[in-house]
């Protein structure tokens, strides 16, 4: 198992650095540069500040400098404003996007869950149909048109709940419903078809035939074989809940990296245009990598070599 | 001598959208103490579905008892609540299922699944179940169980699944254990071992076993008396020796009559021509009227009663009634060549 998620950090590391170089060079074929919509800088300030980011130096040289500094873990300075790090950006976006995405992921996950078990348990009957209705329209309807709803009819019309900002538990509700509707109807969709099949496997009659109660045949053997494929889908929701929390930050206003990421690209701030992609890459891979490894521990089949003895 | 096991009459259907499936037609056995019956026919006689309905595990919104009796140790479990049949299956009555292969629970160790039904049945703590199924993974003859009851189903073959299954069967000493088609899945050099494995089984706990299958050579291994199904009916039953050396019935011995032989100068296979009755709209008469050789006006037309051949054996067949034309078997069914 060590030797196994070793390798896999290995080959993580590999595909940052191909992003990294990729991203680079695409971001230089940006047009503009960092300082030209600045019409009060003269020629001399703006070949200054260039020169203080070492952006006179030839591309390649400039990669070079770039992936120096990002060996040991330096992300460089915005251009934005004097003096910040990129790191300290995405740390201080970093805590309302995080707690956002995971609000998100459990909430959805968890009635997801609820929703696919009651489908399958009350198969062709109006619960099964009224829960795969709500999963049709939860991923037929993006996250921001339900985010327009609920922050209209429960934060203008009702008032129970802010309809923008970040100051407080009251505002994570909103976003994190519209984030989460994705996630609830993916999951309970694959939990119910999971569900149905492994009713309907020689395993399950085998541990009725033992006697069990029917519910602790549900629990014990059903739901955790069910959840496999659940597990597995999580690596891209979560992806899915990453690209999707860009758009829900600027509609709910709140301080997160999406809406760094989308800014820094307009302006062409590069180190964090850089940041950024680099921070997404890094999450996207490293979650693939613990759904590997969580995949593993759910199901002994796929216990890697080294798992076993 | 006390009857354990008593069908009677036992009607079976399945509704489904193009109607409604009778798959068994009034079915009666009876099962003594440590006796071991085959029930012996193609797909979709209705030998696992008279299987299922004993354990009552029949799929919930399709499948029901329509009739019948099915009377164990003087209770009759086709109007036994769930509840009371909780406390039945796998304390008194289990069953081994077909595939090995999928009858485990994948992500589960199979020390786990043995000791479920221990648990559940004989209130036994942790630590005794445990030791239990290390004494039932040696029964089994599984080697190393200490070491083998904290592993996975997929980490034992095939063959060794399938004694693995037994031993959750037998785990609570029921008194009758169904094993519907234990071996088909099997390659055949394990096929031996498990019927061995069964046998021997038997002997040394006395478990009184149904044993659902298609292939004669399993029955020749190990039951004691025989009944033939065809088209949710019983249409032949008696002891082995009576089945395999005076069959009485046509479709018993087309059932004969298809059995690869090693001495026989045919290389060609038999097979009983035309396919299984439809069960959505049953003949009236006796079902296999249409695929028999010997079948006369009457057999369209009106179900054959069931003649008493000897006291063990009975056989539904209007060739049997006394007006019917003499009709001997064919060369074909003749079993050994001496009858």
């Amino acid at each position: 198992m060590l030797r196994y998620i070793t390798k896999r950090v290995f080959a993580m590391l590999l595909t940052l650095l191909i992003i990294a170089t990729l991203t680079f060079f695409l971001m230089k074929l940006l047009p503009g540069s960092p300082f030209n919509n600045q019409d009060k800088l003269t020629e001399t300030q703006r070949y200054a500040l260039n020169e203080k980011y070492g952006l006179n130096d030839p591309v390649p040289v400039q990669y070079i400098n770039y992936l120096g500094k990002l060996a040991q873990g330096d992300l460089g300075y915005t251009f934005q404003f004097d003096g910040r790090t990129v790191t300290s950006m995405i740390a201080n976006g970093m805590g309302p996007s995080a707690t956002v995405g995971f609000e998100a992921l459990v909430f959805g996950t968890l009635v997801g869950l609820v929703l696919g078990i009651a489908a399958a348990l009350k198969h062709n009957t109006f619960i099964d149909y009224g829960a795969m209705i709500v999963a049709v329209f939860g991923i037929a309807i993006p996250s921001f048109v339900f985010a327009g709803l609920v922050q209209y009819y429960f934060g203008v019309k009702l008032q129970w709940l802010p309809v923008a900002f970040w100051n407080g538990p009251e505002y994570h509700i909103l976003p994190a419903f519209s984030l989460s509707v994705g996630v609830i109807a993916t999951v309970a969709r694959f939990m119910r078809t999971e569900m149905l099949e492994i009713l309907g496997t020689d395993y399950i009659l085998m541990a009725r035939s033992k006697g069990i109660s029917k519910n602790a045949v549900i629990l014990k053997h059903c739901v955790r074989n069910s959840m496999i494929p659940i597990i597995t889908i999580l690596g891209p929701l979560s992806i899915g809940l990453i690209t999707g929390s860009l758009v829900i930050e600027n509609i709910f206003a709140i301080p997160g990296i999406g809406e760094q990421f989308v800014k820094s690209i307009n302006l062409n701030d590069y180190p964090v245009i850089m940041g950024t992609t680099l921070f997404y890459s890094f999450l996207i891979i490293a979650i693939i990598l613990v759904v590997d490894i969580l995949y593993g521990i759910i199901d002994p089949r796929i216990r890697v070599a080294g798992g076993k003895s | 001598m006390e009857k354990l096991l008593e069908l009677e009459n036992l009607h079976v259907s399945f509704q489904t959208y193009g109607g409604e499936v009778k798959a068994v037609r009034g079915v009666s056995f009876k099962l003594d103490k440590g006796e071991s019956l085959a029930i012996v026919g193609e797909s979709g006689s209705g030998k696992s579905v008279t299987s299922k309905a004993i354990m009552r595990l029949l799929p919930n919104k399709i499948g029901s008892i329509k009739e019948g009796q099915i009377r164990f140790q003087g209770k009759d479990l086709a109007k036994a609540t769930e509840r009371e049949m909780e406390k039945i299956r796998g304390a008194e009555i289990s069953m081994i299922f077909q595939d090995p292969m999928t009858s485990l629970n994948p992500t589960m160790t199979i020390g786990k699944q043995i000791m479920e039904g221990l648990r559940k049945h004989q209130n036994m703590s942790k630590s005794e179940a445990k030791e239990r199924s290390i004494n039932l993974l040696k029964l089994v003859g599984i080697p190393n169980p200490e070491l083998r009851v904290e592993e996975y189903p997929h980490q034992f073959s095939g063959g060794m699944r399938q004694r693995v299954v037994i031993a959750i069967a037998l785990a609570c000493n029921p008194k009758v254990l169904i094993a519907d088609e234990p071996t088909t899945a099997l390659d055949v050099t394990i096929q031996a071992q498990i019927l061995d494995l069964m046998r021997d089984l038997q002997d040394k706990t006395g478990t009184a076993i149904v044993l659902i299958t298609h292939d004669l050579g399993v029955v020749a291994n190990l039951a004691q008396r025989v009944a033939v199904m065809y088209g949710g009916v019983i249409v032949e039953t008696g002891t082995v020796d009576e089945i395999f050396y005076k069959p009485k019935h046509p479709y018993t011995w087309g059932l004969l009559a298809s059995m690869p032989k090693l001495n026989a100068e045919s290389k060609e296979l038999l097979a009983i021509p035309g396919t299984p009755p439809d069960l959505m709209n049953p003949p009236k008469g006796c079902p296999f009227a249409a695929r028999c050789p010997y079948a006369m006006e009457v057999c369209m037309d009106h179900m054959p009663d069931v003649t008493d051949v000897s006291s063990s054996h009975k056989a539904a067949c209007w060739l049997l009634d006394e007006r019917a034309p003499k009709v001997e078997p064919p060369e074909a069914a003749v079993v050994g060549g001496a009858r």
